[in-house]
């Protein structure tokens, strides 16, 4: 193990850490609001069933972030994520049946 | 991130698992003792083993007349009848609020012997009791309850992390079950892992996740702030379940009688089905009786609401229903298991030992694999940390917690914060056996620690036996079970780790060193 870590570097790992920590933690907020906003249903039943897959959509981000080959892609697919859901988002809320 | 996408989860399963292992272990040990909360309430209150029951009618006359006197002024009253599992005893409740506005309300809890109408408070010795053990796993102790109840939510998504890395990185994960290999070193220890992982999986899943659901909107509460425009206080709205609140007129009324709206509610619900009810604004015009049913699986029970000064019905609100809001109320229900009866009670509990014991195994197969290289690298400070935290917690919360129990019987009746010094106990143990291995061998250390165990569990019915009229014969005799079933519980947890102690000791004397064919395995894999 103390091996395959010294392959990809201290650095490398710490990256990953930060990168599940605080973008993954926002991209998932960003991701129920997406989801609350895009769902069909009632306002209320929308955003139960964001906040009850809130921590799904965490783990799932958590574990995507640890098994992609290259640290870019995790910047860049972190990146592309909080930019969808949130001018997705934004503009489901300005121009959507919400808004 | 590291080779391929299995050995990537295997790395992070590793590592998430480890991080808080210590504690994790410490909230499953606390949190399975939850399931036997009240239960172990009645093993460190001896003084009430005794008392004597009381009718329905009694129970409210002994709750009303204590609100009268003691709760004027307050704007909501609660009454809890008791003699129920959850509730054995009866408790009433108020809230009086605060000087101003912004002051918070300052709420009572009082239970009360229903036939002499006397605070319990002043006849049992003063304990945390298994209400405290139950607590300590979502609000740690000695720490801000409010952070801890977050952090705790912090260690769950490690958990959670670790339980679906886990499922991923063994592949062979159900044909694996019928694997036991013994006596292997590691190999066993990785073989027991999977066994109790597998065996306690569904347990594992849906604790887990509720658990997570119960700091959902702590941790999440943007989600349901965002999706309405950042407008916080429609966001407040929209999830607040408590219904209206009814101000109150300010022109006294006599309150209605309280026999009369329970008899009601229970010609909806049936005899014996109110285990509670509330009532706002007591003694004024705009009074208001509150019933619900005792709760099922789901924790969010229908309501009805009574006219406090005429006792007529005149609302039974339900909840916006939602497939997600039914979701998690069963997800939160599941991980109270306060529907739970007695058998389904211990399959909760030996779900919860499971785990306890997952979490125990995995610690210690991560030292299991690491020891040779250890041995054979100087850099092995991580290495024993790990060691002497997994003796030191692994036995140490155990007999923590056996001396909470001890500390119930042996500390003076009379002594200041005696309730306090009962944790301070746990919390000393448990410290002391993480510096034990410091001056021990890591055999030695286990030995000893898993023999401490033992004896501190088998010798809590004598202590019982010794220090109350409550002992174990004179239980089974009156037909205490609960009070007989903890002192049985205690001597068999002491059984098994004197069957441990014995297995240790003997392996202790023949095998120093692994034999070879282990060696050998755990040099090839």
């Amino acid at each position: 193990m103390v091996t395959a870590v010294d392959k990809v570097g201290r650095w490398h790992i710490a990256s990953r850490v930060f990168a599940a920590v605080v973008p993954a933690f926002v991209l998932t907020n960003t991701t129920g609001i997406f989801l609350a906003l895009a769902s069909p249903a009632g306002e209320f039943q929308a955003i139960a069933t964001s906040l009850v897959s809130a921590f799904a959509i965490y783990t799932v981000i958590i574990l995507w972030i640890f098994s992609v080959k290259r640290l870019k892609t995790v910047w860049w697919g972190l990146l592309a994520g909080l930019v969808l859901t949130g001018s997705g988002s934004w503009l489901l809320y300005t121009f959507g049946a919400n808004g | 991130m590291i080779g391929s996408f299995r050995q990537s989860m295997t790395w992070l399963h590793t590592w998430a698992g480890l991080v808080f292992c210590w504690l994790l272990y410490f909230v499953f040990v606390t949190g399975t003792l939850g399931y036997f909360d009240t239960e172990i309430d009645h093993w460190m209150k001896p003084e009430l083993a005794s008392l004597d029951k009381a009718p329905i009618d009694t129970r409210i006359d002994t709750a009303m007349s204590h609100l009268e006197a003691n709760a004027q002024g307050a704007n909501r009253w609660f009454i809890s009848f008791g003699e129920t599992r959850e509730e054995p005893y009866l408790r009433v409740f108020w809230q009086t609020p605060g000087e101003t506005e912004d002051d918070p309300p300052e709420n009572t809890n009082v239970t009360l012997d229903a036939l002499s109408g006397e605070p319990l408070d002043d006849v049992a010795r003063d304990t945390g009791g298994g209400q405290l053990l139950y607590r300590m796993h979502y609000v740690l102790h000695y720490i801000d309850s409010q952070i801890a109840f977050r952090f705790v939510g912090i260690l769950t998504l490690f958990m959670f992390v670790g339980m679906i890395t886990g499922i991923i990185a063994h592949k062979k994960i159900f044909k694996d079950f019928f694997t036991f290999r013994v006596k292997k070193g590691q190999r066993s220890w990785l073989d027991m892992h999977n066994l109790l992982s597998v065996t306690s999986l569904p347990f594992q899943l849906m604790i887990i996740y509720s658990g997570l659901l119960f700091v959902t909107i702590l941790w999440m509460p943007l989600i349901a702030v965002g999706s309405v425009g950042f407008d916080t206080k429609k966001a407040g709205e929209l999830l607040d379940l408590g219904g209206e609140k009814i101000e109150a007129a300010g022109t006294p009324a006599e309150l209605t009688d309280v026999r009369a709206v329970l008899a009601h509610a229970e010609a909806t619900w049936g005899e014996g089905s109110v285990e509670r009810l509330n009532i706002y604004n007591p003694g004024d015009a705009n009074a208001r009786i509150e019933v619900s049913p005792a709760t099922g699986i789901g924790l969010l029970p229908e309501t009805h609401v009574y006219d406090g000064t005429t006792g007529e019905l005149i609302d039974s609100p339900t909840l916006p229903s939602s497939g997600a809001l039914s979701f998690a109320s069963t997800m939160l229900g599941l991980h109270e298991g306060l529907f739970a009866g007695i058998t389904l009670r211990w399959l909760y509990f030996l779900s919860g030992v499971l785990g306890t014991a997952m979490i125990a195994t995995g610690a210690i197969l991560w030292t299991s694999k690491r020891r040779k290289k250890a041995a054979d690298e100087q850099q092995s400070r991580g290495f024993h940390f790990v060691e002497i935290m997994n003796i030191g917690t692994i036995m140490g919360v155990l007999i923590g917690v056996a001396a909470f129990f001890w500390a119930n019987r042996l500390l003076p009746v009379s002594l200041e914060s005696r309730a306090d010094w009962e944790a301070h106990a746990m919390f000393i143990a448990w410290g002391l056996c993480l510096i034990y291995p410091l001056f021990r061998s890591r055999r030695a250390a286990w030995r000893d620690l898993t023999w401490l165990t033992a004896f501190a569990f088998a010798a809590l019915p004598i202590l019982n036996a010794a220090t109350t009229n409550a002992g174990l014969l004179t239980s089974i005799g009156k037909g205490d079970w609960t009070m007989a079933g903890f002192d049985l519980t205690a001597l068999g947890t002491g059984v098994v780790f004197a069957i441990a102690g014995l297995y240790l000791t003997k392996r202790g004397v023949t095998r120093e060193v692994p034999s070879e064919q282990a060696a050998m395995e755990v040099a090839a894999s």
